[in-house]
Formats: structure tokens, sequence, C-alpha cells
């Protein structure tokens, strides 16, 4: 394989810019990779012709010295975003063939900025999910397999394969979501690097819609700085999202590198779960030591309300779910059940065959608590609890500048592993929800491998609109850990 | 809270999700497994807690009230299952 696509997107920026190498080179070496990177199923549509038409189009600009901040580098889109006449589908059947008229505004600054599409990536439907298991175009696997063992082993989700992709060294970097830990999970899982900025700092406006309160895009990329350059052209206010900050974007890159002497780092000691493997409880204490030795002042802090995060996420998200996907009804796009006569038949069918298990699931769920009689013991009582939990970082944030936690429970498991209990599934979020339901910004980085050779993450969690501090204490993390295992080429 | 086979299927029609009769009780069964887990959140107190219902502290932004797209019902009908003549083609709504 074509040694442009080991680049990171910093240093094939650069070399775009030294005219080292044109867009279309590179972005024929992405598209290379993709082909015969198929049995992974990180991407849903692939999209080469429109991919060298846009590098054409930056080896234009980049002639006449013009190039923006992403100029020529083929990224992957996670397929929630809307792409103009580009098959959307949030990998559910129900939106069928569907080509938005649209752009979302964050892949449209990534194009602005001169970024190239290489094409949609795979995700559990409706972003609902944290094994990618759930897409109706089957499962990505994750490049990462147990040491001595063949067995397919899940990347993670909702964001898998933007995750799988990265770590695949198919894109620069990708678009993701995160609305419960979708992007900080999988980048976890396959040793990629991926942040959710804070709530309002990027853009809804254009993506698939799941929970409009917890929802935020956010990039999956090798590096931190990688990460960093992305967020910057991601993020910005719009005025078609009122939820998002009329706040400027700081140049997220200018802090990875910064020195994080004098930080204060909390570590919650609710954090550390029954059942929590050895392992990801040592890397943890590695972290620590590693942020103690680039002269952070380590803090134990308590976040009390922690362990209802999961269950009162798995109160909001559904109901916010249930009211976003009532407009799949098979009237205006995607999916019409085709033997249905009544309107409430269309409706019933259509949606019955469209959705998937989960998000049936969820939608039911939703629906139930925000019922009559039911709506005051189940969502408010779950907006209340959120709302303590949100007070337990303010509190905290008030003696520490950033926390420091594992970033999931386990490493990456087997495809078909949690099939049987969605519980169980919903418990791989238990240390990324509560940061959704503050609306904080998250940072998850690979810290080293388990004793399998699997990647294990760590996370940041930072104040609203801190991403700096998050982006140098990661570089700092980065730079401690040496993380620089790949996964070995199966495929 | 354990839900039951008639219940779900109240849900499922305030939902508009058909579920086959022989679906119900496996689903009363998987939800009210994820509803008992959910009601923990019972143990937590929150006497005088205002109910968090957005995490970005401001008020919603007002815009100029004038237009500023729209006239465009080649686009808006472009994905339809069923359109004619600028219309939107479905089932009868009023009986």
């Amino acid at each position: 394989m074509s040694d442009l696509t080991k680049l990171t997107l910093k240093a094939a920026l650069e070399g775009l810019k030294a005219k080292a190498f044109s867009s279309r080179e590179i972005t024929a070496a992405h598209i290379a990779a993709i082909e015969a990177a198929r049995p992974l199923n990180a991407f849903v549509l692939e999209t080469p012709d429109q991919a060298l038409a846009m590098a054409d189009a930056a080896d234009a600009r980049l002639a006449a010295g013009q190039g923006g901040p992403l100029e020529g580098a083929p990224l992957g889109i996670k397929d929630l975003f809307c792409t103009q006449g580009v098959r959307t589908t949030a990998c559910s059947r129900i939106l069928g063939d569907f080509k938005p008229t649209y752009e979302s505004t964050v892949t449209s600054q990534l194009w602005r900025d001169g970024a190239v599409m290489l094409g949609k990536l795979n995700m559990d439907e409706f972003a609902m999910g944290s094994s990618n298991e759930s897409s109706a175009f089957g499962p990505v696997t994750n490049p990462w397999r147990s040491r001595g063992s063949n067995q397919p082993l899940t990347p993670g989700g909702s964001s898998g394969g933007s995750a799988t992709a990265v770590a695949a060294d198919l894109c620069l970097g990708a678009t993701a979501t995160d609305t419960g830990g979708s992007i900080r999970q999988p980048a976890a899982f396959t040793g990629t690097v991926g942040i959710k900025p804070t709530y309002g700092r990027c853009s809804r406006w254009g993506i698939v819609a799941f929970a409009s309160s917890l929802d935020q895009a956010g990039p999956i990329a090798k590096t931190v700085e990688d990460a960093a350059i992305l967020l910057r052209s991601m993020s910005g206010h719009d005025a078609k999202d009122s939820t998002s900050l009329a706040v400027d974007t700081p140049d997220f890159p200018a802090y990875v590198g910064r020195s994080v002497k004098g930080l204060r780092i909390g570590v919650p000691r609710e954090y550390r779960a029954d059942g929590m493997p050895a392992e990801i409880d040592a890397l943890w204490e590695q972290g620590v030591a590693w942020l103690r030795d680039a002269g952070c002042e380590i803090v134990e802090v308590s976040l009390p309300h922690t362990k209802y995060a999961l269950p009162a996420y798995y109160i909001i998200a559904p109901a916010e779910a249930s009211s976003n996907l009532a407009r799949y009804d098979g009237m205006r796009y995607g999916l019409r059940a085709a033997d249905a006569r009544s309107l409430t038949d269309v409706y019933e069918a259509t949606r019955a065959e469209g959705f998937g298990e989960e998000v049936k699931r969820r939608i039911l769920i939703g629906t139930y608590v925000l019922s009559h009689g039911y709506y005051d013991a189940y969502y408010l009582k779950a907006q209340k609890v959120r709302r303590r939990i949100a007070d337990d970082f303010d509190t905290a944030f008030q003696r520490v500048d950033a926390l420091l936690t594992p970033t999931a429970p386990s490493a990456a498991f087997g495809l078909g592993e949690n099939a049987a209990d969605p519980v169980a599934m919903y418990l791989n979020d238990i240390f990324t929800v509560t940061v959704n339901l503050a609306g904080l910004p998250g940072l998850s980085l690979p810290a080293g491998l388990d004793a399998q050779g699997l990647p294990l993450g760590l996370q940041l969690i930072g104040r609203p609109l801190d991403e700096g501090t998050l982006f140098s204490l990661g570089g700092a993390l980065e730079q401690a850990a040496g993380f620089s295992a790949k996964a070995e080429r199966w495929w | 809270m354990a839900i039951d086979a008639a219940t779900v299927k109240k849900v499922a029609s305030l939902a508009r999700i058909r579920e086959p009769d022989d679906r119900l009780d496996a689903l009363a069964a998987e939800l009210s497994g994820i509803l008992q887990w959910i009601e923990q959140l019972a143990q937590v107190d929150t006497d005088g807690v205002e109910p968090m219902t957005s995490v970005v502290a401001q008020a919603l932004p007002w815009r100029e009230d004038v237009v500023t797209e729209g006239g465009d019902a080649d686009k808006v009908l472009a994905n339809a299952p069923r359109s004619e003549r600028g219309f939107f083609i479905v089932p009868k709504v009023v009986e």
C-alpha cells in the first residue's frame, strides 16, 4: 500500500502545500486502499469520481497558492451527515435512497477549507449503538484483532466506520458524532483519537438528529494534532442551529504541544467501576503518572451522581429520539411500505419495515416515558438527575482544570458478544455518557495495549468551551504514551 | 416497573410502529428489563432541583422575520416516494 495513506493529516497537508505530491495522487492512493479494505465494511458508499474531481479542484487552488486549511486532504464522512446529492442513510433502511438537496453545515465547512470526500462511513443505525452491529449495511469489523486470533471484533459505535477507516489508513481523518460516547468509545477501541466538543461548538444543522440535547459532531483522527486541525474546520456558530454557540473558534492546533505544567487534573473516584479490568485501572494510573511527570497537580474528586448517568441517558435519549424519528413516516422521503392502504397502515408498516430492532426498542421506550402518567416519573426525573450530574462537574471544575478517566470499560469485544442483552451493550457507555449529559468536551486518545494486544484509551474531560486545554493535555499524554502501534493488516 | 403485552401494543400504536402480536410478549420482557434498570433513578434526591432542559445556557435566539429561502418545489419533492404536479401523493387522510 502506498506510503501516502500512512501519513498523518498534518504531514499530508504539509506535503500537499510543498507539492511533494498532488491531491489527486494521495486521493487515488486512498481510493485504492478503500477498495482493498472492503472486508472491513467501513464505507457504505464510496465516491471515487467525486473525490478525484474535488482533488483536481484542490490541486488547482494549491497551484495558485490559494489553499485552505484542509486543502486536498481526503476524508471520510459518517453517513449521518447530509451530503448534497450524495446518498445519506443514517445506516437505516427507512431513508431508502435519500439524496439530500442540501449540505450539512459541518461538511460544507470541510469543503470550504479544501477537503476531499472519499465516501460515507458505516455506523449504528441512527447513531444508536456502541458496536456498529445495528447498521442496515451490516457490521464493521475492527482492523485490530486479538493476538493469535481471527475472531472479528467490533470497532465500537456508533461511529464504527469512521474509527475503522482512520485506524486502517483509509482516510486522513473522518467526521463522526457523539451522543453518549459514539466518537470516544470507537476511538478507544481502534487506537485512534476522537473528540466530542462542547455542546454547541459544532452546528447540528444537516446532521440527522438522534437526541437533540446530546448530539455533537466531532472528528476521529490519527493524532491529537490531526483532531485539532479537523475540529477547527468543523466548528463555528451557525444561525441555522439555534443551539449553536455564538463564540469564536480558537486555533485548536496551537494548543497541542503547549506546556501543561501547573494544570490541576481531577481523578473522579466513582469512575473506578466494580469489575473494571485491572489492565484499564493500571493504564489509568499510568496516565495519572504521565501527567504528574508533565508537571500537573493530581486531585482526587468526587462526582457522586456518576452511576445514575446511564439510566438518565436511557430515558432522555430515547425520549428525544422518539420525537426526532417521528418524521420518518413514508410521506415525504425514504421508504414507503408497498402493501399498506390507509394512512395509519402506511405509517405503521413503513416504520416497522424501515427501522431496525434497536431503533424500535428505543422509540418504544421513549414513547412510553413521555406518555401520559409516566412523564413526571421518568422524563422529568431524568432531567432533574441530569442537572445533578452537571452540577457535580461544576463543583469539580472549581478545583481542577480537567478530569482524567478511562474511556471504555473494556477493549474491543467480539461481534455478536452483547447481542442477547441490550443493557449489557448500554454499559459500554458508562464512562462517556456523563460528558454528553453535562454538555462538556471530552477527548479520547490511545494510551496502551492490553494483554491481547488491543488498544485502550484514556479520556480527558474539560470545562465548557475549553477544548484547548484538552488538546494540550492530550498532546502531553500522547507524547508520554508513545503509542505507535497499528493494526496488523489482515485484509 | 414491568410492562405487559397490552401496554406494548398501546405504545407501539402511539409510535406508529406495527408490532406483530407474537412479538408483544418478548418485547414486553425486553422493555421491562430496560425500565427496571432505569428505575434506580428514583433513589436520587431531586427535591427542589430544576429539570435541565438544555445544556446551552442561553435564551433561544431570534432572527429577523424575513424570507431567506424557499420557493423551490422541485428540491422539496426530490426524494418523495410519490409526487405529481408539485404535490406529495399520500394515502387518503380524511375518511
